[in-house]
């Protein structure tokens, strides 16, 4: 098989799995705000955020997409399930939108889309990717702890300073 | 594949992220939309990383690096916004936003 035809077949199955990952991600999102049930819409949540990590993966991201299933899926999905249980949401049914509500925020969301679509397309039409470049999780690491050193520590006392808060915060006294 | 692709998936989780926020009036629910519009945003950071290291045939990871400082700040945005509703419910048992009047005009 000559290189160039290898090429275009890789390229095709990236696209078919993208495709596949991305329908399944706007289906889970749209059910995220729409479902009646928050218990669903938390678990709707793993689904697209389980997806952002498959798209990390076809952008050759490889620790992006790791740390977003253990931030995101281990920490973050669990912390909503624990807000929701300690809120005693109603798990049944929770109508908590009402109809003006729901097409004042449909109207807003959809010329947002159609103005970013628009500016999208005509700026990006003909951005096609060249040959992906795997950037492994030392390139990443050497890039954070020699340009982004400073902006890297800030962030550490930034959430000790949000762990501190919300310990504060949610204190019983 | 084109960096369109990601562009408009991005735009379109970014969109049902906004109408969720301006939709749902429970506190939690707000909460999920804003994580549904972080991960757009950092989708388009990455694609932007790759994007640019695939044409200059170098590798540059700083979108990726901007990605995780976004994801460590979501995790410290939800951390204390879960906190601040569930003070919200041992105050005035709901966490619905529209009740949160307190200091209207």
């Amino acid at each position: 098989m000559k290189p160039v035809s290898m090429m275009a077949e890789l390229m095709v199955a990236e696209n078919i799995a993208f495709y596949v990952i991305a329908a399944v991600m706007v289906f889970a999102a749209v059910r995220v705000v729409t479902t009646k049930n928050i218990v669903h819409a938390a678990l709707y949540l793993v689904l697209v955020l389980a997806g952002v990590a498959g798209q990390y993966i076809l952008l050759a991201a490889e620790f992006v997409a790791v740390t977003q299933v253990l931030v995101y899926i281990g920490a973050i999905v669990v912390l909503f399930l624990f807000g929701i249980m300690l809120t005693r949401a109603p798990t049944g049914d929770l109508d908590d939108s009402n109809r003006e509500q729901r097409v004042v925020g449909a109207t807003i969301a959809a010329l947002l889309l159609g103005v970013m679509g628009y500016t999208l397309w005509k700026a990006y039409r003909d951005g096609h990717f060249g040959v992906m470049q795997v950037q492994t999780t030392s390139n990443v690491a050497t890039s954070i702890f020699s340009s982004y050193l400073i902006p890297f520590e800030v962030i550490s006392v930034v959430l000790l300073a949000a762990l501190i808060g919300a310990i504060v915060i949610a204190r019983r006294d | 594949m084109l960096l369109n692709q990601f562009l408009f998936l991005a735009a379109i989780l970014f969109c049902v992220g906004v109408y969720g926020v301006l939709a749902r009036r429970n506190g939690v629910m707000v909460l999920m939309s804003v994580e549904l519009i972080l991960n757009a945003v950092n989708i388009n950071l990455v694609a932007f990383g790759a994007y640019h290291s695939s044409l200059d045939q170098g590798l540059d990871v700083s979108g990726q690096v901007f990605a995780l400082f976004v994801i460590a700040i979501a995790a410290a945005e939800v951390g204390v916004g879960l906190a601040l509703i569930l003070l919200l419910y041992r105050n005035s048992r709901s966490i619905d936003v529209d009740d949160i009047d307190l200091m209207k005009g």
